[in-house]
């Protein structure tokens, strides 16, 4: 097993008196995919948040790459796509990229753009308004987005919803890339069977508890719905 | 070096987002010139009292109209939810800050180039008769306005309320620079230069500007991240 690239020691989330997360610890190896799974409201998004840093944990503490994730070194390396797809209705395809490319201070930000563009296949709407999108294809430059900066941690939280079948391939397509780079990947999802061929681990979360955490076995990809058979509280 | 290029980056992203949809400088400038037609019916344009509280007319329409603004500057990042990926990229707070700031700033100015001639008409005052020096009380106002508006834009930017808990915030911190820009407006205004004890009117605009813009950059990380 090598380095954790992710680890989440006994992380507690209050949201007032209720305890949202209850002593998560969670550790995800360099080039590992971790499914992070659970029903709704169990808690994973607030997980997912924590890890990306845009919330902090009540108690407890993350490190990605050996950093505390809301440092902006620590930022460089983290690669997001969460419930919103986070990108400006107002502006093109092109322009949505390029400004993040400058945020992250990429070397070319224009050919990074022009790149993810051709991969996630929005080249020919380069210039089209991302609030003239279907959703599929804003998801599928959120992705760009997610991508463009080659993040060495990719936190994605729901991101086959809303694609079809052709850019369910497009994700799954970059994020096996990705793996393959030794790029480390935590995914929060309902989707089991898209995520569960893509993990190498998996984490049950229920009510805020950590109900299973292992490797993905072919169990679990033969029959999706297994994992909560065995360790979910239905 | 970095630090202004990264300022530049979300400078030049919000104004291409508004100059794209208009819908604060729309709204802003609206307001200012209805505002203005409307307080000129109140008042006889003739009158050396109306030339006296001008002063005070002109600076309450720039803060109404520039508080629309300033709404927007953190309000603009919520749809899609945008301000998690700011709040994601490798960007210091304080160059977030910056670049809304300013881009708020160079709005709020275009807003009051145009509402100044309309002021002169619509109450018969000769405004120009001190022309750069009432051009620094605008730039040094507007920033104070801008940057306490930008830090208050993050803090209320999740809150429901936040159209009307902005001005509720914002306008009893503002009033000492207020009160320096309405005194040193109303005596531009009327021909006079800025001369003895009205200098201290000056030194309260610099003095305030520089005051929350340095607690405005150190805070802005705590307000975005709690």
């Amino acid at each position: 097993m090598g380095a954790a690239a992710v680890d989440c020691a006994g992380v507690w989330k209050f949201y007032g008196d209720y305890p949202a997360l209850r002593d998560i610890s969670i550790q995800v190896s360099e080039g590992h995919c971790l499914a992070l799974i659970g029903r709704n409201g169990a808690g994973k998004t607030t997980l997912l948040r924590i890890l990306a840093g845009f919330s902090k944990p009540g108690k407890g503490h993350v490190h990605i790459g050996g950093q505390d994730p809301r440092e902006a070194e620590a930022r460089r390396h983290i690669g997001c796509i969460g419930h919103g797809i986070a990108l400006y209705d107002e502006l093109s395809a092109i322009e949505n990229l390029r400004l993040f490319g400058r945020l992250y201070e990429l070397p070319d930000p224009e050919k990074s753009a022009r790149e993810w563009l051709e991969r996630t296949g929005l080249e020919r709407v380069r210039d089209g308004l991302v609030r003239e999108f279907s959703r599929g294809m804003r998801q599928r430059l959120a992705v760009a987005r997610a991508f463009l900066h080659g993040p060495s941690v990719l936190l994605l939280d729901e991101p086959f919803t809303a694609l079809d079948d052709r850019a369910i391939v497009v994700l799954q397509t970059v994020l096996r890339d990705a793996l393959a780079a030794g790029r480390t990947v935590v995914i929060c999802t309902h989707q089991l069977r898209e995520a569960l061929e893509l993990a190498t681990d998996v984490a049950l979360i229920s009510r805020g508890r950590i109900a299973f955490h292992g490797e993905r076995t072919a169990e679990m990809v033969s029959d999706p719905g297994w994992i909560y058979a065995h360790h979910g509280d239905n | 070096m970095r630090f202004a290029r990264q300022v530049l980056v979300i400078l030049a992203k919000d104004l291409r987002a508004e100059m794209r949809t208009k819908e604060a400088i729309n709204a802003s400038l609206a307001f200012a010139l209805v505002i203005l037609l409307i307080l000129s019916f109140a008042f006889d344009p003739s009158e050396e009292t109306t030339r006296e509280i001008s002063g005070g007319l002109l600076w309450i329409v720039f803060t109404f109209a520039g508080t629309l603004v300033l709404n927007r500057s953190f309000a603009r990042e919520l749809p899609n939810d945008c301000l998690d990926a700011l709040i994601a990229a490798p960007v210091p707070r304080a160059a977030l800050f910056v670049g809304k700031a300013l881009a708020s700033f160079v709005l709020i100015l275009a807003v009051e180039i145009v509402a100044l001639p309309v002021f002169g008409i619509f109450y018969n005052v000769r405004w120009a008769r001190q022309f750069w020096p009432l051009i620094l009380v605008l730039l040094l106002g507007t920033w104070g306005l801008t940057a306490i508006g930008t830090l208050f834009s993050a803090l209320t930017v999740n809150i429901r309320l936040r159209e009307v808990m902005l001005p509720l915030l914002v306008y009893p911190l503002m009033i000492p620079l207020l009160l320096g820009a309405m005194q040193l407006s109303a005596l531009l205004v009327s021909g006079q230069p800025i001369t003895g004890d009205m200098t201290v009117w000056l030194r309260l605009l610099v003095g305030f500007d520089i005051i929350f813009t340095a607690l405005s950059l150190a805070l802005m990380d705590t307000v975005l991240m709690g």
